[in-house]
C-alpha cells in the first residue's frame, strides 16, 4: 500500500508546432478522458504560429471547461518583436481566465491582478516569491533546473503567503530560449522565412552530437532536453515539500495514459517503480531523466530509493 | 557626422582581478564592473573576482581617479542560499559601489527595499528584451541603466530607446551568444552546475580535449561531444551553443546555435552612439591584463575621437580581433535569426 499525495495535476502548454486540427482533438480528448484538474494552453515559443491556434482558443476552452477542467492561458516566453508584443498584451488583458507568465513584459501587464508564474520564468527562490506575490502572483512553476533544496525553500514561503507552488514532473525539459529560430536554421532558413518548417517535427527536433549520441531537442527559439522528465518516483517528497501541483509536459504521446499513470501513483493505486515502468512503454525509446532534482546533470536517471534523504 | 549629434558615451570594462581593475581605470574606464569570489555573480571562475576588502580598495582607487565601480551581482540564488547574494548586496553598498547589476527580480527588491538610494542596472541575464519588460523594473525597483541583449539590431535598440525610462548599455566587444543570458540550462544539463545559479558556464574540470592517433581533437563537455577538429585545426572551448551537431538531414556536423566567433561592433560605433547608448560595454572578466588594456585603450581613443568629430580610427578596433573570427552579431541586420 503507497501513500496517497493530495496534489492537483496540471497539463502544461503543447510547446510544438502542432498542425491546428490535431492540437485541437488533442485538447478535445484531453478535456474528456484526462484525469487533470487543470490544462494550460495558448502559443508559449513563436509568435508566427499562434495565428493557427487562436481561432481555435474558444472551442478548446469550452471543451475543457465542460470536463470539469480550469483553463489558464499561457504568454510567449521569448518577448521582443512587436508581434511578440502584441500578442502578449493581448493574452494580458483576458480578464475571466488565469494568465500564466513567462517574461517579465507579462509581469508588466498584470502586476497588481491575479496570474501565475510560468515555469520559462526565473523563480528560483523565497525573495522572487516574496515580491511576486506581493503584486498578485498565485501559482509558481517552477524553472526545470531546480534542486530539491531550493523547491523546498520556494515552496515554504509560497505556502505561508497563501500560493502554491507547481514542479513539471514529465516531459521534455526546457534548456534555453534564443532570439534565433534553431529550426529555420537546421533548414537553411531564417525566423524570416521559415516556412513553418517546425510543423514536421511534432516532437522537436532532434539533435545528436558528432558520435551519434541523442543530446538536444530544437523547438524554433527553443532548446529542450532529448529526454523527458519523469519524477514519478518524487511526488511524495514534493508533495511533503508543500508542492501542490505537479505539471506533464505535453509530448507527442498518449499523454491521457501518461496522465493516468500520474494520477494512479497520486492516489496510491500503483507504485512508483510501477508508475516508471508504465511511462517507458509509453515512450518508446525516449528516456527518462530525474537528475536536476538531485543538483546532477539533467540527464541522468537517479534511482530515488538509492539516495539517503 | 558631427558630435553634436551624439550622446556623451560611458565606457564600461571588465575587471576579473583587482589588478585589471587598476589597468582598465588607468587605461580610461568609465566605468569597471566587477564581482565578488562566490556564485553572486555570473564569472564564478577560479583565480577571479574580488574578496570584500579587495572591492572596497578597488572602489577607493576608481574614485579618486574619477571612475565609477559597479558590482556585477547578477546570477539567481537558489531557494534556500540567498544570504549570499544578500551579503555582496551589503558589502558593495557600505563600499560606496556606484551601482549594483542584478538580473533576479528578489535580489532587484532586496536592493531597493534595503537602500532605497543604492543605483540599480538591469543586467542582461535578466533577459529584459522588449519595452515592457524593461519597463516593468524600471517602475517596480527603479532600475536606472538596462543592459541590453546582445540580440538586437542598432535600429531595434533606437526603438527601444525611445519606449523606456532608463538608460541603455550596449555590448560592443566580447564573446558573443546567442541563447537569452539567463534563461540558458544547456550547461547545467551536462554538467550540474548550474549558470544562472552557480555563476559558470562550462566550467574548467567538466571540459575535455580528446587527440586520436591521427591527432584528430574532439572536444567534450562531460559525456557529450561539442566540437571536432582536424588535425591542426585550431579548437574552440566547448561550450554547448558553440559546437557542431547532427540532424536526420545534416549527416555532417553543423553549427545547429551560432558560429564561434567574438562580437566587434566598432563600424558600428558611431550607429551606437547616435541610437542613444549611454554606456559601450566590454566584455571579458576572464582575460589577462594585456587584453583589457589594450581593448580598453583602443575604444577610448575611438569613443573620444568620436565625440570631438575627429576620424575614430576604427581599423585599430578592428585589429584587435585579427587572427580570430570576428562578427557584428545581430546589431548591423536581423537576417540572422
Amino acid at each position: 500500500m503507497t501513500e496517497k499525495i493530495s496534489a492537483e495535476l496540471t497539463l502544461g502548454p503543447v510547446l510544438y508546432n502542432w498542425k491546428a486540427d490535431a492540437w485541437r482533438d488533442f485538447y478535445f480528448k484531453i478535456a474528456d478522458e484526462a484525469p487533470v484538474d487543470t490544462v494550460v494552453i495558448g502559443e508559449t515559443i513563436c509568435y508566427k504560429r499562434a495565428p493557427f491556434f487562436e481561432p481555435l482558443y474558444g472551442e478548446v476552452m469550452e471543451r475543457l471547461e465542460a470536463g470539469g477542467k480550469t483553463v489558464v492561458f499561457s504568454t510567449l516566453a521569448e518577448v521582443m518583436l512587436p508581434h511578440d508584443r502584441r500578442i502578449v498584451e493581448s493574452i494580458c488583458s483576458i480578464e475571466d481566465h488565469l494568465v500564466e507568465v513567462n517574461d517579465a513584459s507579462g509581469l508588466y501587464h498584470l502586476t497588481g491582478k491575479p496570474h501565475n508564474i510560468g515555469p520559462l520564468f526565473n523563480t528560483y527562490n523565497e525573495e522572487v516569491v516574496k515580491t511576486l506575490a506581493k503584486r498578485g502572483a498565485k501559482n509558481f512553476c517552477v524553472p526545470h533546473e531546480m534542486r530539491a533544496t531550493a523547491i523546498e525553500a520556494v515552496a515554504k514561503e509560497a505556502n505561508a503567503l497563501g500560493c502554491t507552488v507547481e514542479v513539471q514532473v514529465f516531459g521534455r525539459q526546457s534548456l534555453a530560449l534564443s532570439a534565433r529560430c534553431y529550426h529555420a536554421r537546421a533548414h537553411d532558413r531564417i525566423k524570416d522565412t521559415c516556412q513553418f518548417v517546425c510543423e514536421d517535427d511534432p516532437d522537436g527536433l532532434n539533435l545528436r552530437t558528432l558520435e551519434g549520441q541523442p543530446f538536444l531537442t530544437i523547438n524554433g527559439v527553443q532548446v529542450l532536453s532529448n529526454d523527458y522528465v519523469d519524477l514519478i518516483a518524487e511526488l511524495p517528497d514534493l508533495a511533503r515539500m508543500g508542492v501542490a501541483r505537479f505539471r506533464l509536459s505535453p509530448q507527442n504521446v498518449d499523454m491521457v495514459a501518461v496522465a493516468k499513470v500520474y494520477r494512479a501513483a497520486m492516489d496510491g493505486d500503483i507504485t512508483a517503480a510501477e508508475g516508471h515502468e508504465t511511462l517507458k512503454d509509453l515512450v518508446g525509446d525516449t528516456p527518462l531523466a530525474n537528475g536536476f532534482f538531485y543538483q546532477q546533470p539533467g540527464y541522468r536517471f537517479i534511482d530515488g530509493d538509492a539516495v539517503v534523504h | 557626422m558631427t558630435a553634436e549629434s551624439l550622446t556623451k558615451t560611458e565606457l564600461v570594462c571588465p575587471a576579473g582581478t583587482p589588478a585589471a581593475l587598476r589597468t582598465a581605470v588607468d587605461a580610461g574606464a568609465d566605468a569597471v564592473y566587477c564581482g565578488f569570489q562566490n556564485a553572486s555573480n555570473a564569472r564564478n571562475f577560479a583565480g577571479l573576482n574580488f574578496t570584500p576588502a579587495e572591492l572596497e580598495k578597488a572602489v577607493d582607487y576608481a574614485h579618486q581617479r574619477g571612475a565609477k565601480v559597479l558590482l556585477a551581482c547578477n546570477t539567481f540564488p537558489p531557494g534556500g542560499s540567498t544570504d549570499i547574494w544578500k551579503t555582496a548586496v551589503d558589502d558593495a553598498h557600505s563600499f560606496g559601489i556606484d551601482a549594483i547589476i542584478v538580473a533576479d527580480v528578489g535580489v532587484a527588491n532586496y536592493v531597493r527595499e534595503t537602500y532605497p538610494d543604492q543605483r540599480l542596472h538591469l543586467s542582461v541575464q535578466a533577459g529584459a528584451s522588449s519595452p515592457e519588460a524593461i519597463r516593468y523594473f524600471c517602475r517596480e525597483f527603479d532600475v536606472r541603466r538596462v543592459v541590453l541583449p546582445r540580440i538586437l539590431t542598432v535600429a531595434e535598440i533606437k526603438k527601444v530607446h525611445d519606449a523606456i525610462p532608463c538608460e541603455i548599455e550596449a555590448f560592443v566587444f566580447g564573446n558573443i551568444g546567442m541563447m537569452k543570458e539567463g534563461r540558458c540550462a544547456l550547461s547545467t544539463y551536462v554538467t550540474g552546475e548550474s549558470t544562472n545559479m552557480d555563476g559558470a558556464c562550462s566550467p574548467a574540470h567538466h571540459i575535455r580535449y580528446v587527440e586520436d592517433d591521427e591527432r584528430n581533437l574532439t572536444t567534450r563537455l562531460g559525456r557529450f561531444a561539442v566540437d571536432h577538429f582536424a588535425a591542426g585545426e585550431a579548437a574552440g572551448y566547448p561550450t554547448i551553443c558553440k559546437g557542431r551537431y547532427l540532424t536526420n538531414d545534416r549527416t555532417c556536423g553543423y553549427y545547429a546555435f551560432e558560429e564561434p566567433r567574438t562580437l566587434n561592433l566598432s563600424a558600428l560605433l558611431p550607429d551606437l552612439m547616435k541610437a542613444g547608448v549611454t554606456a559601450l560595454k566590454i566584455e571579458g572578466r576572464q582575460r589577462s591584463r594585456a587584453y583589457v588594456k589594450a581593448v580598453v585603450s583602443a575604444f577610448r581613443h575611438a569613443v573620444d575621437a568620436l565625440m570631438e568629430g575627429r576620424d575614430p580610427k576604427l581599423a585599430d578596433l578592428i585589429a584587435l580581433t585579427e587572427g580570430a573570427k570576428q562578427t557584428e552579431g545581430a546589431f548591423k541586420t536581423k537576417t540572422w535569426r
